[in-house]
C-alpha cells in the first residue's frame, strides 16, 4: 500500500473513560487499523465492543487516549478543537443511526447545511448539487418537504445526500439501516453501495446485521476493544 | 467569500421559529420590560421637566447680589480680635457695585442666555381704602422677559412699562379692586420719610405661585430706584442660563471670580433638587430590576432552548460547526429576541404614553403635564435591551458551545 493511498492509519490507539477516577474504564485496548482510499469497510462486534468509540475516534469526534492516529497521512492528535473541526468538514461525511436531520430545515436545506456553515451562504451552484444529490438518492420530489413529512427511510437518503455534498474523502456511518424496516435497509445499503462504486468514496459503516456485512468489501470486526477479525471478502 | 454571520443568523432565526411559542413569550417578556423602562423614563423626564419649567419661569437660573453686612469684631492693637460676641446686623437695601459695569461682562459669558438688573424691595399699594404689603421690582422689561417670560403670563391688558406704569400679580389686583388701566398708588418708606409714586396698571399676570401673584408689583426701574432710595441702583442681577444644571457650577466661578454674594436655582430650591435626584435614583433603580428581568427572562429560554436542541448542536458540530459558530448562534438568537422585544416595546411605550396624555387629566380638565418619548430615548433604550439580550445569551452559548458532539449526537 502506497503512501497516498493510506487514508487511515491507527497505531496503538487506546481509549478510556473517567480516567483518574475509581471507576476508569478502558474500552478500546491497543488497535492497529489502516483503511485504503476507495475501500467499503464494514464495522462489526456485538454491543459494548467499542465500536462506536472507534467511528468516534476516525471521525475527529472524541480523542483517543493513547496512540496515534493518521488522516490523509497527518497527525490529528496535536490539533486543536478548530482544526479539529475544521477536518472534520472538510474530510469527513456522517451518517447517522436516527438520521439526525435538522427538523427545521427542509431537506434540501439540510443536505446545504455544511456548504452554508463554510461559506455563510449557498451559492446557486452549490443548491444545484445538492438537488442533484437528492435526485440521486431518489427524492426528487421531496427536496422541499420538512423531515417530519419524510419516512425514515427517506429522512436517511437525505442525511447520506448531506454527507457527500462536501465531497468527503470518507463516510462514516454508524448503523445506517439499524432504524429501517428490511426493505428500506436494503434499498439504503444498495444506494451506499452505489455511490461508492459510482464516486470511489471510502466508507466505513457499522453495523449488527451480518447480512449487510457480507456485502461490503472488507470486514473488521471488534470483540472486547480489540480487533478480533480483519478479513477481505472474496467479493471484493 | 464567508458572508459573516449567514450560517449563524440563519440557523438561529429556524430555531427561534421552531420553538414558536416559547420564542412569542420571551418577545412579549421583553417587549414589557422595555415598555416600562422607556414609558417611566419619558414619564419622569415629562415629570421633571414641566416641575422645573414651573419652578424657574418664575426665577431666575442664577442671582447676584452684594454680599451681606457684617459685623467685624474690635481688634487690639496686635490684631487679636476682642468683644467677638457681635449681633448679626439688619441688612440694608443696598445697590450691587459698579453693576453697569459687570453687567456687558456677564452677558459676554457663553453660558448665560441673559442678564436683568432689578431694583427689589417691599412697600405698600393703595387704592381707596385698600392697602396691601407688596414686593416691588424695578425692572427693564424686555431683559426681564428673557428671564422669566413675563410676556407669556400675561392674563389681562399688554405688558409694557413705560414710565409711570406698572404690572400687577391677578391676585393682588383683585384684592385692591384694580383692572387694567386703573392708577394705583405705591408707597413706600425710605430713611424714616414716607415715597409714593402713582402708577397706572397696564397688564396683570399669572406667575403660577399664588403668594406670588398677591405680592408682585413690577415696575420701570427708574420708578422702583426712586421708590426704594437707590437712584442709579440695582439690588440684584438675574441671570438665565443656556443648560440650567450647569447653574451651580456657574455660581462658583463667579464667587470666585467677583465679590458678591451669587447664588443658583439649585441652592435656592435645595429640597426641590433632593427630590428630583431622588426620583432619578429611584427610576434608574426601577429601570435597572427590570432590565436584570429582562435578561433572566433571556437568559432561562436560552438554557432551556439549549438543553431541547442538543442532539441538532451535536449534528451541526459532527458537520463541521465550530465551537465559535455554535456561540455565536446562540448570541444571535438573544439579540433578535432583544432587538424584536425592544421594537414592540417602543410600540407599547408610545401607546402607553398616547394614553397618559389622552386620559389622564388634571382637576381643570387639562393633561397633568406632557409627556412625549424622544427618538434618542427610544432608540437607546432599544439598544441597551439588545445588548442586554446578547449579555443573557452568553451563558447557555458557552455552555452549547462546549457541548461534547459525540455525546450530544447519542442522546
Amino acid at each position: 500500500m502506497s503512501a497516498s493511498d493510506k487514508l487511515i492509519e491507527l497505531d496503538n490507539v487506546r481509549k478510556s473513560y473517567n480516567v483518574g477516577q475509581p471507576n476508569e474504564a478502558e474500552v478500546l485496548h491497543g488497535l492497529d487499523l489502516n483503511v485504503r482510499r476507495g475501500e467499503f469497510m464494514a464495522l462489526i462486534g456485538p454491543s459494548g465492543s467499542g465500536k462506536s468509540t472507534l467511528l468516534n475516534i476516525i471521525g475527529l469526534l472524541e480523542r483517543m487516549s493513547v496512540g496515534r492516529y493518521l488522516l490523509q497521512g497527518e497527525e490529528v492528535q496535536a490539533l486543536d478543537d478548530g482544526g479539529l473541526t475544521l477536518r472534520r468538514r472538510s474530510t469527513l461525511g456522517f451518517v447517522f443511526q436516527f438520521h439526525h436531520l435538522l427538523p427545521a430545515f427542509s431537506a434540501v436545506e439540510n443536505v446545504t447545511l455544511p456548504v452554508l456553515m463554510a461559506e455563510g451562504r449557498v451559492s446557486s451552484k452549490h443548491e444545484q448539487h445538492a438537488r442533484e444529490l437528492l435526485a440521486a438518492v431518489g427524492l426528487s420530489r421531496a427536496m422541499d418537504k420538512r423531515p417530519s413529512e419524510l419516512s425514515g427511510g427517506m429522512q436517511q437518503r437525505v442525511a447520506i445526500a448531506r454527507a457527500l455534498v462536501m465531497n468527503p474523502a470518507l463516510v462514516l456511518a454508524d448503523e445506517p439501516t439499524g432504524n429501517l424496516d428490511t426493505a428500506s435497509s436494503d434499498e439504503v445499503f444498495a444506494l451506499l453501495r452505489s455511490i461508492h462504486a459510482e464516486r470511489g468514496t471510502s466508507f466505513i459503516v457499522v453495523t449488527h446485521d451480518p447480512r449487510l456485512a457480507a456485502r461490503c468489501d472488507r470486514t473488521v470486526e471488534l470483540v472486547d476493544g480489540r480487533i478480533a477479525r480483519d478479513e477481505v471478502a472474496k467479493h471484493g | 467569500m464567508v458572508s459573516w454571520l449567514g450560517f449563524e443568523l440563519r440557523v438561529a432565526l429556524r430555531f427561534l421559529r421552531e420553538g414558536r411559542m416559547q420564542t412569542l413569550l420571551i418577545i412579549v417578556g421583553v417587549a414589557a420590560g422595555v415598555a416600562v423602562v422607556a414609558y417611566i423614563s419619558a414619564l419622569i423626564s415629562g415629570l421633571q421637566g414641566s416641575t422645573l419649567t414651573k419652578t424657574l419661569g418664575a426665577q431666575a437660573h442664577i442671582t447676584l447680589r452684594s454680599l451681606d453686612d457684617a459685623v467685624t469684631p474690635a481688634r487690639l492693637a496686635d490684631g487679636t480680635p476682642a468683644l467677638t460676641e457681635t449681633q448679626p446686623r439688619v441688612q440694608r437695601l443696598r445697590s450691587v457695585a459698579n453693576w453697569q459695569a459687570l453687567l456687558p461682562l456677564l452677558e459676554q459669558m457663553d453660558a448665560i442666555a441673559a442678564v436683568s438688573p432689578m431694583v427689589s424691595g417691599s412697600g405698600l399699594a393703595l387704592r381707596g381704602e385698600a392697602t396691601q404689603a407688596i414686593a416691588l421690582m424695578g425692572v427693564e422689561l424686555d431683559r426681564y422677559d428673557r428671564i422669566v417670560s413675563l410676556r407669556s403670563k400675561v392674563v389681562s391688558g399688554t405688558a409694557r412699562l413705560d414710565p409711570g406704569e406698572a404690572i400687577l400679580g391677578r391676585d393682588l389686583a383683585a384684592d385692591l379692586g384694580v383692572r387694567v388701566g386703573d392708577r394705583v398708588t405705591l408707597q413706600t418708606t425710605v430713611g424714616g420719610r414716607n415715597v409714593s409714586d402713582a402708577l397706572r396698571v397696564t397688564a396683570l399676570v399669572d406667575l403660577g405661585v399664588r403668594d406670588l401673584n398677591r405680592r408682585t408689583v413690577i415696575v420701570p426701574l427708574r420708578a422702583a430706584q426712586s421708590l426704594l432710595g437707590l437712584p442709579g441702583g440695582a439690588t440684584v442681577l438675574d441671570m438665565t442660563l443656556k443648560d440650567v444644571w450647569t447653574a451651580s457650577e456657574l455660581a462658583a466661578q463667579l464667587r470666585q471670580r467677583y465679590p458678591y454674594k451669587v447664588e443658583s436655582w439649585q441652592e435656592n430650591n435645595a429640597q426641590l433638587v433632593s427630590a428630583l435626584n431622588a426620583q432619578s435614583v429611584s427610576t434608574s433603580l426601577i429601570r435597572g430590576v427590570v432590565m436584570i428581568v429582562v435578561v433572566l427572562g433571556i437568559a432561562s429560554v436560552l438554557v432551556v432552548s439549549v438543553v431541547q436542541k442538543r442532539r441538532e448542536i451535536g449534528i451541526l458540530r459532527a458537520m463541521g460547526a465550530t465551537r465559535g459558530q455554535v456561540l455565536r448562534i446562540f448570541l444571535v438568537q438573544g439579540a433578535v429576541v432583544g432587538a424584536l422585544g425592544s421594537a414592540l416595546g417602543i410600540v407599547l411605550a408610545v401607546a402607553l404614553i398616547w394614553a397618559f396624555t389622552h386620559f389622564v387629566r388634571g382637576s381643570d380638565g387639562l393633561p397633568l403635564f406632557s409627556i412625549t418619548l424622544p427618538l434618542a430615548t427610544a432608540l437607546k433604550v432599544a439598544g441597551i435591551a439588545t445588548v442586554c439580550g446578547v449579555l443573557a445569551a452568553i451563558a447557555p452559548a458557552r455552555r452549547a458551545a462546549a457541548m461534547d458532539p459525540a455525546q450530544a449526537i447519542r442522546i
